[in-house]
C-alpha cells in the first residue's frame, strides 16, 4: 500500500509535482499515467525517500520508505534505466544489493535464471542493451521479495516478448495480495496491464479511476452517417443530448445516439442511409483529451490545432 | 529469454532480514573488489611505492661515489626510499574520489540509497572498507620498497636499518599516510558528487595550495605551511629537521581534515536529493 498526501515537490522555481493525494491499495496493479515530464518518474523518487518532498508525505506500507528496517523487503523498485554501475557485472550489482540485506547468494542466481540473464550476468552492465538493462532493473527490484513494487516505465526497451512477460509477472505479482505500481505514458499499454489508474498531469491528479472505468468514458460513441438527405436528418436527430457535425456534405458525425436509433428514426421517414458507422474512439485519443490541458510539451502542430479537431 | 514464457510466480524468500552496518560494510566490499578501478588505482600505488623506490635507490647507488660531500651529507637512505609514495598519493586519492562518484556518474548512487535509505551506513562502509583495503596493501608495500631499496643501498653501506630510529615510524606513517589520503579524497568525493570536480578540488587543496603559500609574507607562510593538509599528513614521514610538526601531531591534524571532509559529505548526503 502506498498512500500520498498532499505530496508536492519543487524544482527551484518549478513545480513538478503538485498536492498529489492517492492511495495504491495491494492485489491489484496499478497504472500511474501521464505524459512525459508531468511528474511520474518525481513521484516515484519522492515515494522512495531519494528525493525529499516540499510538503507533503507519502508513505509505503504505513511508514516513510528511510524509515523500514529492511526496506529491500518492503519496495521493490525500478528506478529509471541505469541505476546501475556499468563497470560491474549484473552478478555482482545484485550482490552488493542482497548483501545489505543478508539476502542469501542463491537468491541471486534464482533471479538471474527468472528474467533470463543467465548468459550474461558476469559481464559488465555497461555492455547491456536497454532491454537487458531492463531485465536487471527488475531482477534488483525483485531481490528483497517484496509487498510493494514501484516499476518506472519497465516495459521501455523490451522486445515483444519481454513486453508479454512483464505484463503477466505484474499480474501475477498483483494476484498473491502485493501492491504493484507501474508508470507509463502509454494508455494502450496500461489498458492491458493495469486495474486501477492514476492519471496525472503537470504535476496534478487528473483522474483516479478503475480501467473499466477509464475505457467507458472514453468511447464517447460517434456514428458516422452517410445519407443524400444529410440536412434534414439532421434536423431530425439534433437536440440537447445530440450533437451532430457534418464533416463534409452529406456525411453526419452524431454524438449522443446509437446506431440503431439513428437507423431506426432515419427509416420512420424514409431516408435513405447508404452508411452508418458506430465509432469509437481510441484508448490513445481518450488519455490525450484527458491530459490535453497538462501536457508540459508539446509538439508546434498540435498546439496550434484548433480544439474540435483534436477529439 | 526461452526461460521467460515459461516461468511466471517469483521465487519465495523464506529468510527476512534487516539492514545492519556490518552488511552494508560487506556490500561496500562488494562493490569495490568488483569494478576495474580498484584493480588499476591500487595496482599502480604498490608498483609506484616499490617500483620507484627500486629505481630512485638503484640511481642514488649508482651516482654514489661521484657524488659532493655536501649532497652525501644531505642523503638520507629512507627519503629516496619513500619517493614512490608521493605517486602512490595521487592514484589512492583519485580512486577515494571514484569510490563515491562513480555512483553519481552511473546512476548506482539510487540503487545504493534504495537499500539503504538511511544513507549514512554506505558513506561508513565505503570509508571502513577502502580504509582497510588501502592499509593492507599499502603497509606491506612500503615495508617491501623499503627492504629492497636498503639493500640496494647497502651496497656503499649507505642504508638504513628498520631499528634506526624513526624509520618503523616513518614506514608505518607512510601507509597510514596513503590510508588517510584515500579517506580525504572519498570525503571530497562525498561533497562535490563528480569525478572531474572531486579530482581538482583535491589536487588543489593537497598540491596547488602550498606553493600558493609563497605569496604571503614569509613569516606567516612559515607559521601557516606545516598546518596544510599535505605538510601536516608527510610529517609522519620525516626523518629530517625541517618546518613541520611532530610526526603524529601532523598525521592527526591530516586525519582530522579527512574526517571533517566525511563529516560535510555525510550532511551533503543526508541533506541533498540524489
Amino acid at each position: 500500500m502506498i498512500e500520498a498526501q498532499n505530496l508536492t515537490k519543487d524544482y527551484g522555481d518549478k513545480r513538478a509535482v503538485d498536492g498529489l493525494t492517492f492511495r495504491v491499495e495491494p492485489g491489484v496493479v496499478t497504472g500511474f499515467l501521464g505524459p512525459n515530464g508531468s511528474g511520474k518518474s518525481t513521484t516515484m523518487r519522492l515515494i522512495l525517500g531519494l528525493d525529499r518532498p516540499t510538503a507533503g508525505t507519502v508513505t509505503v506500507n504505513g511508514k516513510l520508505y528511510r524509515d523500514h528496517a529492511a526496506p529491500l523487503h518492503q519496495v521493490g523498485a525500478l528506478l529509471e534505466a541505469r541505476s546501475v554501475h556499468t563497470g560491474r557485472s549484473a552478478y555482482n550489482h545484485l550482490l552488493a544489493l542482497a548483501q545489505t540485506h543478508g539476502i542469501p547468494r542463491r537468491r541471486i542466481g534464482e533471479l538471474i535464471d527468472l528474467v533470463g540473464l543467465q548468459d550474461v550476468a558476469k559481464k559488465r552492465a555497461g555492455t547491456f542493451s536497454l532491454g537487458m538493462s531492463q531485465r536487471l532493473g527488475i531482477a534488483t527490484a525483485l531481490l528483497g521479495d517484496p509487498y510493494t513494487l514501484t516499476l518506472d516505465e519497465p516495459v521501455n526497451g523490451l522486445d515483444p516478448e519481454g513486453i508479454h512477460w512483464i505484463r503477466n509477472l505484474l499480474k501475477d505479482l498483483a494476484a498473491e495480495g502485493r501492491t504493484v505500481f507501474v508508470s507509463s505514458h502509454l494508455m494502450s499499454e496500461m489498458a492491458l496491464t493495469a486495474d486501477h489508474l492514476i492519471v496525472i498531469g503537470r504535476g496534478r491528479l487528473i483522474a483516479d479511476l478503475s480501467v473499466d472505468e477509464f475505457v467507458r468514458k472514453a468511447s464517447k460513441n460517434i456514428v458516422r452517417v452517410r445519407s443524400p438527405q444529410a440536412s434534414a436528418l439532421r434536423d431530425l436527430v439534433v437536440g440537447p443530448d445530440v450533437v451532430v457535425e457534418t464533416v463534409e456534405p452529406g456525411v453526419l458525425e452524431i454524438v449522443g445516439l446509437s446506431a440503431e436509433q439513428i437507423g431506426d428514426a432515419a427509416a420512420e421517414r424514409g431516408f435513405a442511409i447508404h452508411e452508418l458507422t458506430p465509432q469509437h474512439a481510441s484508448l490513445e485519443e481518450a488519455f490525450m483529451d484527458l491530459t490535453r490541458e497538462d501536457v508540459e510539451y508539446r509538439t508546434g502542430q498540435a498546439a496550434s490545432e484548433p480544439e474540435e479537431a483534436v477529439a | 529469454m526461452s526461460s521467460l514464457a515459461q516461468v511466471s510466480a517469483v521465487p519465495r524468500l523464506e529468510h527476512r532480514g534487516r539492514v545492519t552496518q556490518l552488511r552494508v560494510a560487506l556490500s561496500e566490499w562488494t562493490k569495490l573488489r568488483s569494478v576495474r578501478s580498484t584493480r588499476y588505482s591500487l595496482f599502480a600505488a604498490v608498483l609506484f611505492t616499490i617500483g620507484l623506490a627500486t629505481l630512485a635507490c638503484a640511481v642514488v647507488s649508482h651516482h654514489y661515489p661521484s657524488m659532493s660531500p655536501r649532497d652525501k651529507a644531505d642523503f638520507h637512505p629512507l627519503e629516496v626510499n619513500l619517493v614512490g609514495v608521493q605517486l602512490a598519493q595521487l592514484a589512492i586519492g583519485i580512486l577515494g574520489i571514484l569510490v563515491i562518484t562513480a555512483e553519481y556518474s552511473t546512476g548506482m548512487i539510487r540503487a545504493s540509497m534504495t537499500a539503504v535509505p538511511k544513507r549514512l551506513p554506505v558513506l561508513w562502509g565505503k570509508a571502513l572498507v577502502y580504509g582497510l583495503v588501502t592499509a593492507a596493501l599499502m603497509i606491506p608495500a612500503v615495508l617491501i620498497a623499503f627492504f629492497i631499496g636498503q639493500s640496494i643501498l647497502s651496497t656503499h653501506h649507505i642504508n638504513a636499518a628498520f631499528a634506526d630510529p624513526g624509520v618503523a615510524r616513518a614506514l608505518f606513517g607512510a601507509a597510514l599516510y596513503l590510508t588517510v589520503v584515500g579517506l580525504f579524497g572519498l570525503g571530497v568525493g562525498a561533497i562535490v558528487r563528480n569525478t572531474a570536480g572531486g579530482i581538482a578540488a583535491f589536487v588543489a587543496i593537497m598540491f596547488v595550495l602550498p606553493p600558493l603559500m609563497n605569496v604571503l609574507p614569509a613569516s606567516w607562510n612559515n607559521a601557516a605551511s606545516p598546518y596544510l593538509p599535505l605538510a601536516a599528513g608527510e610529517a609522519v614521514m620525516s626523518v629530517t629537521p625541517g618546518n613541520h610538526l611532530s610526526p603524529w601531531v601532523g598525521l592527526a591534524l591530516f586525519g582530522g581534515y579527512a574526517a571533517a571532509a566525511l563529516a560535510v559529505g555525510a550532511v551533503v548526503l543526508v541533506r541533498r536529493d540524489t
